[in-house]
């Protein structure tokens, strides 16, 4: 019942800091915040790790089940329960929560009770999509995630906020329209009377199929397989977002709020590439191993990420564009990753997601702390900063050299493990070797140093300029706790990345024993 | 056909006679000062009676009556399963919410008595539509429900746009009611009966060259049917009749009437004229509702998405929905799970009828206050009064299909049964839809929410009229936990419905 708890917690604070007058809702926030940090520690210490939540047939970590409802004939339940994947997801969940809780005293000046509220609410939320393991109960969280999103970019945004805000809302509200109907389409096709998701995992590795399912009159079942590949890949990748389903992204962050921007980097985006993981690349991971093009697109789909988003990051003027971009870049090396089919491959990939997490994390609250001071987050308006904010800076450029994939930062653990599982993939291409799009992703870093480097220069040193009128000092304390702490775990993790990647290795390495992969 | 509970089984009917004898009670009440009208006493008469009955319906659909076999009675003029008693369940929790927001939107007309009494009146009529077992109980518990919903549109007599919605929805209801009465007679010289079982003997064995008679006949009888959930073709009356009528009344009408529309619906085709054979009938139904189905969700939708006043909106948004409800009629198929997805089509008419009913409620509540009727005019009223723009917003997302509110899951699980059924198209049509619907719901909720306030807000003051914020919190509060709480009525529902198709 730990999972449940930690779920209530963030409620019950959803629920103290809503009530809560403005003036101490932040605080107040902050501190329940604190609990469902302390509890996913405590879940991280006290982890015992039993493989794949989908595919073993043991007693998972903080596992429970309650039966919830019969809809025709299916059983539907209350399942959760935590595996090596999911527990880094949660653990980087409750940490960004609590720093973005802590960067959000500055920028946040009106309607403070109604903002920390959501936050936690929306932690909620993300906690259910990375425990849930019963489809509609996963489904639920998914989407309720959408709703604590549209009110923290819409009343709290940018100018562009309501156009921003929708835009997230329905592009994602359609890619998830997309991906159940594609899943349940294939789940009526499976001897299964359940949504539970290991059940409905095991059906499709025993090939388990109804012969008298309606749709499989019309098409054998690699087709359906197939098109329910195609649905949810396109649902998931929205969320991720890749290249060419990126463009509601840029437009969210601009005008999201700094710790929204935050939590839309560190976690929402993982949402997707946890998905793709979980039902794309384990339930189906057939369709990959033994249809050649679709590995093509998929790897050409993320290669295309890395460059095409590192490019439109190269083009920006506007820093937090700049750290947006990279993002989609980012998130490419996960797709990479996952393509691969290898422990490292599928490993880092999940790896990445939580280095890339704290790193985005990290960026976007740095330039938020700057944004506070310089009330601009123009390349050509600023330059020298160094001058007047040396600590914050400071912190930029490690978390820049964080991006750029410095040994002994996460950033550089989580790409070394994708490239060495994508080098070492057997997964066959139609056009191409693995080995050849893996080399073209390695020149995405360029890219990224190239334009970090760059505006870097352009903005932190040289002669202290500012086009406003706002007087620059050191930021305060508690704007600067938030991104050292980030930047002191980056470097945990690049240190000591075994941390993670121990529990991810064992809970992936079922994935590989399915078929195929080395 | 032992009814499991100890009692008659006439008593069976309870929840209709609870109605009924509160309605005749209202009206006795009201004789005995009609000079005084006691605002306080007839509304919360009703309200007791309405409670009664939902008590009822609720005690017997939880205890199973009707479950193991159908009670019959009147000469199998009447049925009593779980559908009808879950139906019940819909239509008393709309008329009781109805009632409380009631309340305080009629403070100062005359003739509460026959307004309250009225109301009850026509939701006697939809239980009994819920129960008819036959086709000349369906017409006229069909007026039954009808005929005091003519008065109830027109009842601000005042007003222009009331009586007018008034008149235009008494019009079409007029001639949809002939054409139905006409359906029937064909249905009835081509099967020489009035009951539905009695109907499907008489044509199951084909109908030889009176085929075109029997498919012109079940075609007008859907057109009846069309009528009264506000479907394509014959929903043009609703925009007019929901913006016109009172706030509460458009919330009754396009909540409960809508659902008795499906309730008679549900039982008429599927009974009287089986799906196994529908392709003999000379039209096949099924077609038809598929038909009717996309075009009403997606006119509904697409004209809902160009509207200026929010009440419209909302009447657009009703017509969108009664083509997701059409599902339930659409994506059947011999040998298919066809119960599952009517008792989802159930499902989802019994969440509707909470955040529908519940938003029109808002507007009642915001023509209370008198600050306009536009979306505009909505902007930044959050400021003013947070907890009705909570509820509000709990509902437009619930209509939008999202989560955590009950309309997600009973839209999802209807894809989900549509989609069991082989009917995919089905469901990524309505899937486009939703996604559509989630531009104009966001609307309300972005003016509520994210504008400033306009002028219309200065010197306005709020006021809690305490029936109508009863009945918002109700709803809202139902519409949230309906959701966890799915699974006390869903297994039910989808297994009761299963008995329609088991001859």
């Amino acid at each position: 019942m730990m999972i449940e708890a930690l779920i209530a917690l963030c409620l019950l604070g959803s629920l103290a800091a809503f009530l809560a007058p403005n003036r101490v809702s932040g605080k107040l926030a902050f501190l329940a915040s604190l609990l469902p940090l302390g509890g996913s520690i405590w879940l991280y210490s006290g982890f015992e790790n039993v493989g794949n939540a989908l595919l073993t047939d043991q007693q998972l970590a903080y596992e429970s089940t309650i039966a919830w409802a019969t809809v025709g004939g299916y059983d539907l339940s209350w399942h959760v329960g935590l595996d090596g994947i999911s527990l880094p997801l949660v653990v980087l969940t409750t940490i960004l929560t609590s720093l973005a809780i802590v960067s959000a005293w500055t920028p946040i000046d009106e309607r403070q009770s109604q903002f920390y509220g959501l936050v936690l609410f929306l932690e909620a939320a993300l906690l259910g999509v990375f425990s849930a393991l019963d489809f509609f109960v996963w489904f639920i969280f998914w989407e309720a995630v959408l709703v604590p999103m549209y009110f923290l970019i819409g009343v709290w945004g940018g100018p562009r906020r309501k156009y921003a805000a929708i835009k997230m809302f329905v592009y994602t509200n359609v890619a998830s329209l997309a991906m159940f109907i594609g899943f349940v389409a294939l789940v009526f096709g499976l001897n299964v009377t359940t949504f539970d998701m290991p059940t409905i995992a095991q059906a499709l590795q025993a090939n388990d199929f109804a012969t008298d399912y309606v749709l499989l009159e019309f098409v054998d079942v690699e087709t359906l397989k197939l098109a329910a590949f195609a649905t949810m890949f396109f649902g998931f990748a929205v969320k991720v977002p890749v290249v060419p389903l990126h463009t509601w992204l840029p437009d969210a962050h601009v005008e999201a709020p700094t710790p929204v921007s935050v939590l839309l980097a560190g976690v929402l985006l993982k949402m997707g590439t946890y998905a793709l993981l979980r039902f794309n690349f384990t339930m189906l991971d057939e369709v990959v191993l033994t249809n050649d093009v679709v590995a093509f697109a998929i790897v050409a789909i993320g290669v295309v990420s890395v460059i095409y988003g590192a490019m439109l990051a190269l083009a920006q003027s506007d820093l937090k564009r700049i750290v947006a971009y990279s993002s989609v870049s980012s998130m490419g090396y996960v797709i990479l990753g996952l393509a691969a089919y290898t422990t490292f491959g599928l490993g880092g990939a999940t790896f990445q997601m939580v280095s890339h997490g704290l790193i985005s994390g990290l960026m976007f609250m740095t330039v938020g702390v700057i944004y506070n001071e310089t009330h601009t987050r123009m390349v050509g308006d600023i330059s020298g900063i160094a001058d007047r904010m040396p600590l914050t800076v400071g912190v930029f450029v490690a978390g820049a050299f964080g991006y750029m994939g410095l040994p002994l930062m996460s950033g550089f653990a989580g790409e070394f493990f994708v490239f060495k599982g994508a080098f070492a993939s057997s997964t066959q291409l139609a056009f191409g070797s693995m080995q050849l799009f893996t080399a073209l992703a390695m020149f995405g870093i360029v890219i990224v140093a190239g334009y970090l480097l760059w505006a870097m220069q352009r903005t932190l040193f040289g002669e202290f300029r500012l086009e406003t009128d706002y007087e620059v000092s050191r930021a305060p304390v508690h704007d600067v706790l938030p991104i050292m702490t980030l930047l002191g775990l980056v470097i945990v993790f690049g240190v000591a990345p075994e941390l993670f990647f121990e529990m991810i290795r064992e809970s992936v390495d079922p994935i590989l024993e399915l078929g195929g992969g080395a | 056909m032992a009814a499991p509970l100890n009692y008659p089984e006439y008593a069976a009917l309870a929840p209709t006679v609870a109605l009924a004898l509160t309605a005749l009670l209202v009206l006795v009440v009201d004789m005995i000062d009609p000079g005084k009208p006691q605002r306080l006493l007839l509304a919360g008469l009703s309200m007791v009676g309405t409670l009664v009955s939902m008590g009822f319906a609720a005690w017997f659909f939880a205890a199973g009556t009707g479950a193991e076999e159908a009670i019959v009675l009147f000469g199998d003029q009447l049925v009593v399963d779980q559908m009808s008693l879950f139906f019940a369940l819909i239509f008393t929790s709309v008329t009781a919410l109805v009632i409380a927001a009631s309340y305080d939107y009629l403070h100062d007309h005359s003739y509460q008595a026959e307004f309250y009494s009225l109301m009850l009146f026509a939701a006697t009529g939809m239980t009994l539509m819920a129960s008819a077992n036959g086709l000349a109980v369906a017409f006229v518990s069909l007026e039954l429900a009808s005929l005091p919903s003519y008065a109830l549109v027109a009842f601000l007599k005042k007003n222009k746009g009331s009586v007018e919605a008034g008149l235009k929805y008494f019009l079409i209801g007029a001639l949809s009611s002939a054409v139905f009465a006409y359906g029937i007679s064909l249905v009835y010289a081509v099967s020489g009966s009035l009951q539905f079982d009695a109907v499907a003997a008489a044509i199951s064995g084909g109908v030889g060259d009176q085929v075109g008679v029997l498919g012109l006949g079940i075609l007008m009888v859907l057109g009846g049917f069309a009528f009264k959930t506000a479907s394509v073709p014959f929903h043009f009356w609703a925009p007019e009749a929901y913006e016109g009528a009172p706030a509460p009344i458009s919330g009754f009408l396009s909540s409960a009437s809508k659902a008795a529309g499906f309730a008679v619906a549900f039982r008429t085709l599927t009974v009287a004229f089986p799906v196994a054979s529908a392709g003999a009938f000379g039209v096949d139904w099924v077609l038809a509702a598929q038909v009717l189905a996309v075009v009403t969700m997606t006119l509904g939708n697409f004209a809902a998405a160009t509207q200026d006043t929010v009440k419209r909106m909302l009447a657009y948004s009703s017509i969108g929905h009664a083509g997701y409800a059409f599902i339930g009629l659409a994506a059947l198929t011999a040998g298919g799970s066809n119960g599952f997805v009517v008792g989802a089509s159930i499902i989802h008419l019994f969440m509707y009828g909470f955040m529908n009913t519940g938003a029109f409620v808002f507007v009642a509540l915001v023509e209370h206050w008198g600050i306009g009727r536009t979306f505009e005019d909505y902007n930044g009223l959050s400021t003013k009064a947070p907890v009705a723009c909570v509820a509000m917003t709990v509902f437009m997302f619930s209509l939008a299909g999202l989560p955590p509110f009950g309309g997600f899951i009973s839209k999802y699980v209807l894809f989900w049964a549509a989609i069991g059924n082989g009917f995919w198209w089905l469901a990524a049509i309505g899937a486009i839809n939703s996604a559509l619907s989630l531009y104009y719901y966001s609307r309300v909720v972005k003016a509520l929410w994210f504008e400033e306030p306009n002028g219309n807000l200065e010197d306005f003051e709020v006021t809690q009229p305490v029936g109508i914020y009863a009945a918002l919190t109700a709803a809202a509060v139902a519409t949230v936990v309906l959701l966890p709480a799915l699974g006390l009525f869903s297994g039910s529902v989808t297994e009761a419905t299963v008995s329609l198709f088991t001859p």
